[in-house]
This record gives C-alpha cells, sequence and structure tokens, in this order.
C-alpha cells in the first residue's frame, strides 16, 4: 500500500515561459540522443491510459527506416467521464505543439497531424491562431515540421491508435491488425509516434524541467503528474491536476460526497473500485491506471443502471467488425437485462463473465478487449444489485 | 533467399519463411486451424477471430491468419483456452445468425454451419438476437439475392468487390449492433454499380449472397408437355460441374454432362460453344471492318481498340464506368444470347416447332447471365431469347434432386444441330480464349495460312490472374483483298477480373497503351471463375480448370471456329453472311450508358 498523499500539481497547466516556443528553441539545441535519454530517465508512460513508455515509442520509431515518418497527436477525447485534453488545448495548446515538434525532429519527421474529436470543432479558429504563431517560430528556429488539424467525426473507436489512422486517410474507421505497430506502419502506412495530447505536454515539461526533477513526482511506475477529470456525485467537479500513485480513499477523501459507493476508473473501459477496496487501489500504471477519468458514485445510484449504461454505449460503438466486440456487446447487455427482468437465471451471469473474458482475449482492439474491466469489476462487485 | 523463421506449433518445430503466418506455418504442418473470414484471393481482415491460437507468454489470443510467424514463438492450436473461446465466437456469429439451415439455399454447403458441426454448438450459450434485428433480404435482383439475416459480417463479399473487381458495389454501412453489409444508400444491388458478377457469391461463406435459382421454373417447363426444352451449356461448365458432383477438380465431364442433361428431361442438348464459334465469325470480322475503315478510310468516327462482349459482368461494368467507350465494345451478342436469338428462329424452323413452345434454357458458369438474359434488348427472336438461366451449381443440384450417379453415367454427344463446335470455342472459357479464337480464324482469314504458332497454340496471349497481358502479332504475306494489312502489327491486350479490366481501360483513357483489340472477362481466370460456378473457388482449383480447357481444345478435332461445319451449314441456310442483314438483327445488340453509383 501506498504511503502516498494527495498532492496537487500545477505542471501542465502551469504558465507558459515567458518567450515564446523558447523550451522548444533551447531544446532543439540538443541532440537526439540527449532529449531521448531525459524522456527515458524520466519515466515518463504514455498518458491516453494503456502507459506504453514514451522513449521507446520514439526510440522504435526512430530506429525505423523511413524517409517518411509522421507524429500523430490523438486528440480525440472519446472516453466516457474524459474531458482533460480538452483542457489542455484550450489553455495550453503551445506545449502541445512544442512537444509534437520535438518528437518530429527525434523521429525525423516532416510533418504532425492532430486528430481532433468532432465535438472540439469550437476550438479550431483558436487552435488555428496559435498554429500560425507555432508554424512562424518553426521558421525562426528553422525547424521543418508543419502541423496539420484533422477533424475526426464522433466515433469512439476512432481514438483507437490504428483506427485512428484509417480515419485519417478517408477511410472506414476500423482498428487494423497488429503487428505491425504504428512504430513500423502507422499513417499511410509509414513509421509514426502516435501520443495523447497530454503525453506531449509531459515531454515538454521533462525538456523544461530536467529528468531529476520531473522525477521527483509521483511513483516508480508511475512518474509525473496526471490530469483528471473529476465528474459525478462530486461536490467539485472539473479538471485537477494531482501527482500520480495516490491512493484512492484520499481521492475520494478529497472529491466525494460523504457517500461515495464506487469509483470508475478510466472511463466505461476501465474498472470499478468499490467502497471497501478504497484504501488499497493506488491510482497509477501499479495499481489502476486511468487515461483520466475518475466518475465518483454515491449510495443513491444503481450500479446495474452504470453498467447498462456502458454496455449500451459500446454496443453502438464497438466498430463492428470483430466477432467477439460487435457481438460479445450485444450479449453482455442483453443478458442483464434478462437476469434482472428474471427471464434468466442469476448462474447466466457466470457464462457472462466467462464471455467477457473471452472478449478480453480475442478481440481485434482495446475496445472489445476492455469491455470486461467494467462488466466483470461491476458484475463482481455488486452482483446483488444485478439480480434483485 | 527469404529468412527463416524458427517456431513451435503443438509441440512441433516448424521453419517457415520470413512473413509467414501461424496459420501458414500450421497448415505446413497439416494442422487444421479453422477460419471465416480468411480467404487465399484475397487480403487478410482477421475480423471474425475464429481462428485464434494460443501464444505462450502472451495474454491475448493472436488470430492465426493475421500475425506473421515470429521466431522462437510457442502455439497452441488446440488448447482450452482456445477451444473456450472458438466455441464462444462461433456461438456469437450463431446468436446474430438467421440459423433456419434446412430452409437456406447453402444447406450443407455453408462453412459456418460446418463450423458449428464440428464444435457442437448445441448448447445455445447465448440468447438469440435475431429477432432483435430488422434483417431485410434484397430480392429485386434478378441475378443475386442479399440476405442480410445470413450475414457473417466477415466481409470476404466486401474485400472481393473492391480487391479483385474494383467494383465497390458492397462496403460496411454503420457500426456496432448495426453494422451491416451495404450498398450505396441501401439501394438494392439491382439498382447500383453491381455487375452481377458473382465473385461475392463464390466467395460468401454462409447463404447471405446466393444466386436467384430458377430450379423450379425450369423442371416445370421439363414436365410441361407442351414445351420444347433446348438446353445450351457453356465452355467452363463442362470443366467444372463434376466438382459440384463430389469429383475431382479440373475433370472434363462433357460427355457425362450431356448424358445428364437428356436424362433430366431436356428435349434437346445443345452447346453455346456453337455460337461461340459464330461469335468468333461475327466479331472477326467486325474486327477486320473497324480495322479496314480505321487504315484506309481514315474514317475518324470508327472505335478503336475493339473490346469483346461476351462477358455480361464486364458490359455492365463499362455501361457503369466507363461509358464513353461504349462504342469500342463489338456490337456481338455473347455466345448465349446468340444462341437464344438463334434457337426461337433458325433452330424453330428447321425443327418446324413454334417459337412461343420453345423453353430456352443454358447452363452458365456466371450469375451475370441471368441478368444478361432478362436485358429488354434481347428478345430480338420476338420472344425472350433465353428463358432461364442457370449456373454450374444450379445444375449440380438437378442432377442431384434427379438421383443421378453422376460419375457413372455414361459419355454421350450433343444434339445436332447447333451442337457441333471446336477447340477454338472451347478456350472462350479461359482468359484469353477469344483473343485466341479470333486470332486463329481472323489471321486465317487475311493471310490464307494459319496463325503461326506451334500447334494453334497463341500461348502469349493466354492470360494470367496477375497481369494485363499484352502481345502483338505481326501480319505479314497477305492475301490481295487485304493488302491494307500487310506489315500491321496487331496489338492485343487481354484482361480478366474486372480490377485489371479498370487498369487496362484507363491506361486506354489516359493514351498509355494503344491497342487495336482487347478481350475483358470480369472474372479471375475468365469464365472458369466465373460466379456461377462451384465453391470454393481459389487459384489452385481455377488453374486446374484451365488446364482442362485447353485440354479439351487439343483434343478436338476442329480447332479454328470457321471450319466449324455447323457454321458454314448456318450461313448457308439462314444468316446469308458475317454481319449481314439477319446477323444484325439477332446476333448483334447495343449498349446503356449508365450512373457511377
Amino acid at each position: 500500500m501506498s504511503e502516498q498523499t494527495l498532492k496537487r500539481v500545477d505542471l501542465i497547466f502551469g504558465e507558459y515561459s515567458n518567450e515564446k516556443y523558447k523550451v522548444l528553441a533551447t531544446t532543439l539545441e540538443r541532440t537526439n540522443e540527449e532529449i531521448l535519454k531525459d524522456i527515458l530517465e524520466s519515466g515518463l508512460r504514455g498518458r491516453g491510459g494503456a502507459g506504453f513508455p514514451t522513449a521507446m515509442k520514439w526510440k522504435y520509431t526512430a530506429e525505423t527506416p523511413g524517409d517518411e515518418k509522421y507524429v500523430v497527436c490523438n486528440a480525440d477525447e472519446g472516453e466516457p467521464g474524459t474531458f482533460k485534453d480538452r483542457e489542455i488545448l484550450l489553455r495550453v495548446p503551445r506545449k502541445v505543439f512544442s512537444g509534437m515538434a520535438i518528437c518530429g525532429r527525434v523521429i525525423g519527421a516532416k510533418k504532425g497531424l492532430m486528430y481532433l474529436r468532432g465535438e472540439y470543432k469550437f476550438m479550431v479558429p483558436e487552435l488555428m491562431k496559435e498554429l500560425a504563431i507555432y508554424h512562424e517560430h518553426a521558421k525562426m528556429l528553422g525547424l521543418d515540421f508543419p502541423i496539420e488539424i484533422r477533424m475526426g467525426s464522433g466515433a469512439y473507436i476512432c481514438g483507437e491508435e490504428s483506427a485512428l489512422f484509417e480515419s485519417m486517410e478517408g477511410g472506414r474507421g476500423e482498428p487494423r491488425n497488429k503487428p505491425p505497430y504504428p512504430t513500423t506502419s502507422g499513417f499511410m502506412k509509414k513509421p509514426t509516434v502516435i501520443n495523447n495530447v497530454e503525453t506531449f505536454v509531459n515531454v515538454l515539461m521533462i525538456m523544461r524541467l530536467g529528468p531529476d526533477q520531473y522525477k521527483q513526482l509521483g511513483t516508480t511506475d508511475s512518474r509525473g503528474s496526471k490530469v483528471f477529470s473529476v465528474s459525478g456525485d462530486t461536490p467539485i467537479p472539473g479538471i485537477y491536476e494531482l501527482e500520480l500513485g495516490m491512493p484512492l480513499d484520499r481521492f475520494v477523501d478529497e472529491f466525494g460526497d460523504g457517500d461515495t459507493k464506487a469509483v470508475q476508473v478510466g472511463g466505461a473501459s476501465g474498472f470499478c473500485v468499490p467502497r471497501k477496496k478504497f484504501k488499497d487501489t493506488v491510482i497509477g500504471f501499479e495499481g489502476v491506471p486511468t487515461g483520466g477519468s475518475m466518475m465518483i458514485f454515491n449510495s443513491s445510484r444503481s450500479m446495474y443502471n452504470v453498467l447498462h449504461n456502458y454496455l449500451e454505449f459500446f454496443e453502438e460503438e464497438s466498430c463492428g467488425q470483430c466477432t467477439p466486440c460487435r457481438v460479445g456487446c450485444q450479449q453482455l447487455l442483453k443478458g442483464i437485462v434478462a437476469v434482472k427482468k428474471g427471464e434468466k437465471k442469476a448462474v447466466y451471469l457466470d457464462q457472462l463473465m466467462k464471455l467477457s473474458e473471452s472478449m478480453k482475449i480475442t478481440a481485434k482492439c482495446g475496445l472489445g478487449q476492455s469491455v470486461a474491466n467494467s462488466f466483470s469489476s461491476i458484475v463482481n462487485n455488486f452482483k446483488e444489485e444485478m439480480i434483485y | 533467399m527469404a529468412k527463416k523463421i524458427n517456431l513451435t506449433i503443438d509441440g512441433i518445430e516448424v521453419t517457415v519463411d520470413e512473413g509467414a503466418t501461424i496459420l501458414e506455418a500450421a497448415r505446413n504442418l497439416n494442422i487444421h486451424i479453422p477460419t471465416l473470414c480468411y480467404h487465399e484471393d484475397l487480403c487478410v481482415a482477421g475480423n471474425c477471430r475464429v481462428c485464434v491460437v494460443e501464444q505462450e507468454k502472451v495474454k491475448n489470443l493472436p488470430a492465426s491468419c493475421a500475425t506473421p510467424a515470429a521466431e522462437g514463438m510457442v502455439i497452441h492450436t488446440n488448447s482450452m483456452k482456445v477451444r473456450m473461446a472458438r466455441k464462444h465466437i462461433v456461438e456469437l456469429l450463431l446468436s446474430e445468425h438467421n440459423a433456419d439451415c434446412t430452409k437456406c439455399y447453402k444447406n450443407g454447403n455453408c462453412e459456418l454451419q460446418g463450423l458449428a458441426s464440428q464444435m457442437l454448438t448445441g448448447d445455445h450459450l447465448f440468447l438469440d438476437l435475431v429477432p432483435d434485428k430488422k434483417y431485410t433480404i434484397d430480392m429485386f435482383n434478378t441475378a443475386i439475392i442479399k440476405d442480410d439475416s445470413r450475414c457473417i459480417r466477415c466481409q470476404r463479399c466486401v474485400r472481393t468487390c473492391e480487391e479483385l473487381q474494383s467494383v465497390s458495389a458492397l462496403g460496411v454501412a454503420y457500426k456496432g449492433n448495426k453494422m451491416k453489409i451495404s450498398t450505396f444508400f441501401e439501394h438494392s444491388l439491382f439498382e447500383v454499380v453491381c455487375t452481377n458478377c458473382g465473385q461475392c457469391v463464390n466467395r460468401c461463406p454462409t447463404g447471405a449472397l446466393i444466386e436467384r435459382n430458377y430450379i423450379d421454373q425450369v423442371w416445370d417447363a421439363i414436365y410441361d408437355p407442351t414445351k420444347h426444352v433446348v438446353v445450351q451449356t457453356a465452355p467452363a461448365v463442362r470443366v467444372a460441374l463434376g466438382e459440384a458432383l463430389g469429383m475431382a477438380t479440373g475433370k472434363i465431364v462433357t460427355g457425362k454432362m450431356v448424358s445428364a442433361l437428356r436424362r433430366l428431361g431436356f428435349s434437346s442438348v445443345l452447346d453455346t460453344d456453337f455460337t461461340a464459334d459464330l461469335t468468333i465469325i461475327e466479331e472477326g470480322h467486325e474486327l477486320l471492318t473497324r480495322l479496314k475503315r480505321a487504315l484506309v478510310d481514315k474514317d475518324p468516327t470508327v472505335s478503336l481498340p475493339m473490346a469483346t462482349s461476351c462477358s455480361p459482368g464486364w458490359i455492365k461494368f463499362i455501361e457503369h464506368t466507363f461509358p464513353e467507350y461504349l462504342p469500342n465494345l463489338s456490337t456481338c451478342k455473347s455466345p448465349q444470347q446468340m444462341f437464344g436469338a438463334l434457337a426461337k428462329t433458325y433452330y424453330a424452323q428447321k425443327r418446324k416447332i413454334n417459337p412461343k413452345d420453345i423453353v430456352s434454357v443454358s447452363i452458365m458458369p456466371c450469375t451475370a447471365k441471368k441478368f444478361e438474359a432478362n436485358r429488354p434488348e434481347m428478345r430480338s427472336s420476338g420472344y425472350k431469347d433465353v428463358d432461364f438461366v442457370l449456373t454450374t451449381r444450379e445444375l449440380g443440384i438437378m442432377i442431384k434432386q434427379a438421383g443421378l450417379d453422376f460419375e457413372e453415367l455414361p459419355e454421350e454427344k450433343f444434339d445436332s444441330f447447333m451442337g457441333s463446335s471446336t477447340g477454338a470455342a472451347v478456350i472462350f472459357g479461359s482468359t484469353g480464349g477469344v483473343m485466341e479464337a479470333a486470332l486463329r480464324t481472323a489471321y486465317e482469314i487475311v493471310t490464307g495460312r494459319e496463325v503461326p504458332f506451334d500447334g494453334l497454340n497463341i500461348v502469349p496471349v493466354r492470360g494470367t490472374e496477375d497481369e494485363v497481358r499484352e502481345a502483338t502479332i505481326k501480319i505479314e504475306k497477305v492475301k490481295p483483298e487485304w493488302s491494307f494489312l500487310e506489315g500491321v502489327e496487331l496489338k492485343c491486350a487481354v484482361a480478366n477480373g474486372l480490377a485489371h479490366a479498370k487498369t487496362l481501360m484507363q491506361n486506354v483513357r489516359d493514351g498509355k497503351a494503344t491497342y487495336h483489340f482487347i478481350e475483358v472477362m470480369a472474372c479471375p481466370g475468365g469464365c472458369l471463375g466465373g460466379g456461377g460456378q462451384p465453391i470454393p473457388t481459389n487459384k489452385e482449383i481455377r488453374t486446374k480448370r484451365k488446364m482442362a480447357i485447353y485440354e479439351e481444345d487439343l483434343g478436338m478435332p476442329i480447332r479454328k471456329s470457321h471450319e466449324n461445319p455447323e457454321i458454314a451449314e448456318i450461313y448457308k441456310e439462314f444468316l446469308e453472311k458475317p454481319l449481314g442483314h439477319k446477323s444484325h438483327e439477332l446476333l448483334h445488340t447495343h449498349y446503356t450508358p449508365r450512373k457511377r453509383y
């Protein structure tokens, strides 16, 4: 159990440096090896939720031969309960573009693309203004790395990296087979680094502070801070930047309404943690990871309804190409309804649990694989509510 | 040499070339991993997940069709985890699938059914989802029926339509639980760019895409004592029908087919090959006429290259995709339609039968022929020229229904007249065959000598599935009346599969290539790989059928269309001369520009 306490941080949303693109300029004076070494040293892991070590992703892509490479910023923030990238892009877009530019230099990419969630169209004018400033400074720095914005159209699946590439290429948003991974075959089948919005900002912060100072935050497995989207039964919903590795009970003390029954960590595709496990749950890669979503439920909530809602979401947002996800989601939803209505015996839930396990290991992409997370954690911890 | 990869599958070590998948490696060991969305002819989709296997030290089960073998991999294809997952997947597919198999046309020839029986999925682990779905059946098309309730969304059809045919009439629509295979704005296949080629039907693992069958209508006609039912059989049927009846691939079953048709009760068993020979005479003269107009008369309105018009899938494709090139199509009807027009005129007169009492049936390797027979312009005899078109598969079903032991049937000969043919007509069934047959005749008309190829085998125009084949034939020492062709290098191109046809036409349109004569067949390999042929299909099967076709050609006593005695007879008795008035009335047609969606 972690001894750590809850600590608010002001890293991601901290003020810009006094000169525009100053950190980018000083970073570009360093060698690619030095930059990669610092990121590796910092222990930074991807902030989209999966937590792949960022330095490794960049290194693999840099090492893949090829003249045409891309940097893609995944701003298709679609996980239910997540709204932190929106805030980052509204408040500190400059840090995002700087992070992308550093990545472009390190891997040898000539172009950066930001795939922006369809619902965030309202931001485009502001982002374009900031991009104009970025391009001006890039030119002054002699950096040939233009950044473009591409709009999504509202499909959840397009946040999955390979479906995102398909969508950007003008195809139907369907995940690809892996391998090959984006590091060798991403956008336009070219080596690509794709990172979450927040990851790029973290890179810039490492460049500004140095890995040693950055490492002061967080735990061995989860370095740095994280922007959390706090919602649900809380008197203070909103965006909070907190140190990684905190125990969930401290989080609930801070944000709960005094009657917290469960916290859904990581959105619909994440895990549901019941009250009795708050104390033993660490928020971070060593415990329960999250892309930022923290949904708090108090005792007035029916966990059956919560699960029903998630499954409805997955049933509709599955791309539909692979069997376990397309049909599995329909079966899980129809199954819990049948049990609740008494049309199926309670033991049918065990059958559904086995199905969700199969989905986890056979689905083609992360969407189908992660349905089991919320399903099994809610059904296991709140079985009574599922039946009666 | 390719790098070698060593891995272990079910305890057996195996070495494969780098890039090979786990599935391929397992097949090398004769380990059978079930598949559904996988098809040898198509790119890998990896979406049905039936082929998952367990890889040691890896949490998830990779799809063996989509995962390249890697050094040191340890794979289990039949572990507890795999069996459970696979069973779940098949049960999931069944829960979404209209599984009233006994009412399905594909009953007994369905890959999902086969898998279900193998896995003993009688448990019905999950709830039936079919009642929640608003599945529809597209019954409007005369050639192909699409039944969404039987679809398992493997997307083989989508990949076929896009990759092999570059038509993309079928695509994926919607997502999640509503995801389905659909067409442009969900119109009927009848109203979209679909060419009716039937390649999707050949590759559909279930009964979601099937031909519209006319078996009962044909039985009714046979049993009707007032009707005289003539049947014609296309060249590619005789090298594939055996497959539908349990025989080995690539067997020539011409004689058994004839005797089966006779036993089914057809009044007269005739041969489309006869009108294939006739097509060569008409089309050969049409080509020479066009060349004369271009070279001698310097007529700027003459359309070259001239394109063959035997393949109705190709016709509908060019009507949709390159309508500006319709004048380039030969005006000759396909052999099927020439036959139909003659059956109710020439044949009726000669046999003294009222054409209204003739029912004309054709056995075709093709689904597009069903659409062709229903074109409004195909009534030049005053009646519907071809009443019913059956695929090779449908004939196979009729033979089974009649209880015939096909393999034991005696070899019989076609009826005469309109039953005799040549080797040139037989090779119509393979890509490049029409070109070769036309050259055998045209070259001889012009020079008085046989084509300068060993044994009449014009190998350079025999198409392959991999590319557009090009060939140049130099015409020398011509007869005086053809002096304008002296020294002309006749440029030909041969394409099969509509994706290659599209490339060919784009090259022509962009001026990247100039030809005099092009042959296009809509299906991979030509008619022998047609959409009405027995299922399954793959390159190996098509190659065997192709070898059988050329073997049949070699075995024919006459191998040039113009030497077919019945052809000379029909011109003497009825048609008078090639491209004559009667020919134009009965044997030639026109085309309709169509929209691109």
